[in-house]
């Protein structure tokens, strides 16, 4: 394919590297660094696959909306569902019944655990242990840097099994309240379809408390020991080292959410305001009329011979900037309380005395290791609160009350998926959907330059990541992996 | 690499898996075809050369992949490593970039007619296959639906999994534009004549996807490849999916059955004293065995918690839609 990209003039002296495919990441995505002087110079990421919803989703019966938009995502539909519903009820002006908001957020703080675990354990922790001689743990590169001994690999071999026992639990707790999972079938518009039973409160008690209790005593402790082993990996891969949170975990009497909307920018907070989100597709294999403000883009038209595009992706940005998201962009908005475990775990592994998450420093927490390390704390923060959900469920309350009929309306959502703020907004014309926009934490940070040329967040953080050799760029995978794109 | 790092799976051994399929066994109620064949799959396999799998994921969302993970009789553990050599699997494999195509290239020339390919997610061939590129190697791009073309006329068999592979599903549904496809019709236009078996479902039900896998192999085991692979196909349905657990529709093992049969329905969404036919439920007319195989270790079902949407079907989701009945109140 003929090379257009304007910027490789800067750098004939550096060697390229196509990593294609990135593999134990949800999707198709393919990375292109290139190397000198043992560092990436410069980085560009394609996504490699499109489907268009969006126009899929045009004419369709509104209610459909929220199981088809589940199939966004195999990892994170819980959340496609639940910004689909609450675009709906946006635009009846509408509010669910209080159960079916806690019940709401049980199931999508269930399937936050499972996404966490998923993310490290099954797609993360190869990255720094050498399993069994045999698929899927073999082969691998030939320089895979691992610095583990004898007991902890076994240690973390032990967890990686473990670990897929815990997420299951997660997404039998999801399926306790919306039937199954993946694919929810319990999150309709107006509510929930499950009221709770007793046994079924008990059923979701004692899976979370093992759940927890993973978080506790197996996850926390490893990525805190793998920040001080893989201590390079604790500065490496900043970024813009920015943060945007869209909320999520509305509270269900309607005070603050469990994490609120913020954005931080040059190293100050910021109020969040969507009217300054724009896709640009500039870079985009889209026409260039295809952009704009989610409110009001038309539909994508695609070009694949658009001079200097690369990625299927589109670049979201905020106010011109690209942002980061995700549970690190989470937890420094809302700066709560480290876990015990945590409190102590970073004294002993990084020297560092912090009670909430700033206190950890954005030197950790924006690079490598601190996006895992932050992961992980909220795996335990969420695990917590939702306990708290769980006893304000009140046994065979009725969660679903009928949402007004929509002819002519428009609505959006905020909310967070576990990889990152997600936004859908829709119109609805003579009773079908006439306008939908789906804004997926993958177009934050797995986005191309914007138009402005800036690149996208997991861009920008691969410049700098060493490359000791270049036939196994492993830290550049492990960059990616942290970002759970 | 260390030896010492694989003997936690070494206990692993025939007991357990004769325990686990013992397990499955309990379910016997589900289907009466599958059970037997587990456990002499499963007892068998422990010394059986395993066929490599190569596991593409297409145009989807990786929901098959994420539910397979969901398997508990046999755990997920002892699929990926006992049952299923998965020598390209993108969520799960240590390896990435070319490294990891160019194993799954060397490994298919070596096993030429001897690998099974597992795909997810449908396949488009519209703009040279462009919409979705699974890797590079030798400089080289590999859409699907390029690698399809390359590998299925090499290997075994072919399993579609979820509906996309199987029929399109979602990613073809009205108003796609990337000319997405299931496996079956990307094989008759390019008269690739590699046998395929579809394992519908958005997701399928992690036994049915490791179900139809110890069932092909147990085959294959018995009666060699040819005859194996013979037997399987008499064993499918006019959809060219396996029997054993698309051979009844939802509604026949409804538990709520006789609701429907005194016409009492459901209202809404909380009344659960009704037949869900009344919010819309698509079970008369969808073809699978969860009402009987429950899901995510059995803690719920689709129509227990809400109503079936026929996901299942070849028509999903356009001819499923609307989901829900109007005026629900």
């Amino acid at each position: 394919m003929p090379e257009h990209y304007n910027e490789s003039k800067e750098n004939t002296m550096a060697v390229s590297i196509a990593i294609d495919p990135i593999t134990r990441i949800e999707g198709h995505l393919k990375a292109k660094i290139d190397v000198s002087d043992g560092v990436v110079q410069n980085a560009r990421l394609t996504g490699g696959m499109f489907r268009g919803f969006e126009t899929i989703l045009l004419g369709r019966d509104p209610m459909d909306a929220p199981q088809i938009v589940q199939r966004i995502c195999g990892v994170c539909p819980v959340s496609h569902a639940l910004a689909s519903c609450a675009a709906l009820e946006d635009a009846a002006d509408f509010t669910p019944p209080v159960q079916a908001r806690l019940l709401r957020n049980l199931m999508q703080g269930a399937n936050f655990l499972q996404s966490h675990i998923l993310s490290f354990y099954q797609l993360s922790s190869q990255d720094f242990f050498q399993g069994p001689s045999t698929p899927p743990f073999s082969p691998r590169q030939k320089k895979p840097d691992l610095r583990l001994g004898e007991a902890e690999t076994r240690m973390m071999l032990d967890q990686y099994l473990e670990s897929l026992d815990i997420r299951a639990l997660c997404h039998e707790m999801a399926a306790i309240f919306g039937g199954r999972m993946p694919h929810v079938h319990g999150i309709v518009p107006g509510g929930t379809t499950a009221t709770a039973s007793a046994g079924q409160i008990q059923d979701f008690r004692s899976r979370l408390k093992k759940v927890r209790a993973f978080a506790e005593q197996r996850y926390l402790p490893l990525i805190y020991m793998l920040s001080e082993v893989y201590d390079d990996l604790a500065h490496m891969g900043r970024g813009w080292a920015n943060a945007m949170c869209m909320g999520v975990f509305p509270h269900p009497d309607g005070g603050e959410p469990a994490f609120r909307a913020g954005i931080w920018a040059h190293g100050r907070e910021l109020p969040f305001d969507p009217d300054k989100i724009v896709e640009n597709v500039r870079y985009s294999w889209f026409t260039a009329a295809s952009g704009g403000s989610p409110f009001s883009a038309p539909p994508l038209v695609v070009d694949l011979d658009k001079r200097g595009a690369y990625s299927f992706s589109k670049a979201a940005r905020y106010d011109g900037m690209p942002m980061e998201v995700g549970p690190h962009a989470r937890l420094w908005i809302g700066n709560p309380e480290l876990s015990p475990a945590g409190r102590e775990l970073a004294l002993r592994h990084l020297g560092i005395r912090a009670r909430r998450f700033r206190d950890l420093g954005e030197t950790f927490v924006f690079s490598i290791m601190g996006r895992h390390l932050a992961r992980a704390e909220e795996t335990w923060f969420v695990a917590d609160v939702m306990e708290s959900w769980l006893d304000a469920l009140k046994p065979k309350e009725r969660a679903w009350e009928p949402l007004p009929e929509l002819q002519n309306a428009e609505g959006f959502s905020l909310t967070e998926a576990p990889r990152g703020s997600l936004m859908h907004c829709l119109k609805v014309e003579n009773g079908r959907l006439s306008f939908y926009q789906v804004l997926p934490a993958t177009l934050w940070n797995a986005s191309p330059r914007d138009d402005a040329g800036l690149r996208g967040p997991m861009e920008e953080a691969l410049v700098g990541v060493s490359v000791a050799d270049e036939s196994s760029p492993v830290n550049a995978g492990r960059l990616i992996r942290a970002f759970d794109p | 690499m260390n030896k010492d790092v694989s003997s936690p799976l070494r206990p692993l051994g025939r007991r357990n898996f004769l325990r686990s399929a013992l397990l499955t066994a309990a379910l016997a109620g589900v289907t009466r075809t599958f059970s037997p064949c587990v456990s002499r799959a499963l007892a068998e396999t422990l010394t059986a050369v395993r066929p490599p799998v190569f596991w593409l994921q297409g145009m989807g969302c990786t929901g098959c992949s994420v539910s397979i993970l969901n398997s508990l009789h046999p755990r997920i553990a002892d699929v990926l490593l006992q049952i299923m050599r998965m020598d390209f699997h993108p969520t799960l494999m240590a390896d990435e970039g070319e490294g990891a195509m160019n194993f799954m290239l060397r490994s298919a020339a070596e096993n030429d007619g001897a690998f099974l390919l597992v795909q997810e997610g449908a396949v488009s061939e519209e703009e040279g296959g462009r919409f979705c590129v699974i890797g590079e190697a030798g400089h080289e791009e590999y859409p699907l639906s390029v690698t399809l073309e390359r590998l299925a006329p090499h290997a075994a068999a072919v399993l579609a999994v979820g509906s996309c592979a199987a029929y399109g599903g979602v990613s073809a549904a009205r108003g796609a534009m990337t000319g997405a496809m299931g496996v079956q019709d990307f094989f008759h236009r390019k008269g690739i004549g590699t046998p395929v078996i579809n394992i519908p479902g958005c997701p399928p039900h992690p036994d049915w996807m490791v179900g139809t896998m110890l069932i092909l192999l147990d085959a294959v085991e018995r009666r060699g490849l040819a005859e194996g692979l013979r037997e399987v196909a008499s064993t499918l349905d006019a959809w060219s999916r396996p029997k054993a657990f698309y051979g009844s529709t939802t509604h026949e093992n409804c538990p709520y059955l006789y609701l429907f049969d005194e016409g009492r329905m459901a209202e809404n969404f909380p009344d659960k004293a009704g037949c869900r036919y009344g919010l819309g439920c698509k079970g008369p007319t969808t073809w699978c065995d969860s009402p009987l195989r429950r899901w995510n270790d059995r803690v719920n079902w689709c129509v227990e918690n809400a109503l079936c949407i026929g996901c299942v079907q070849p028509d999903f989701p356009d001819g499923q839609s609307p989901f829900y009945r109007k005026n629900l109140r």
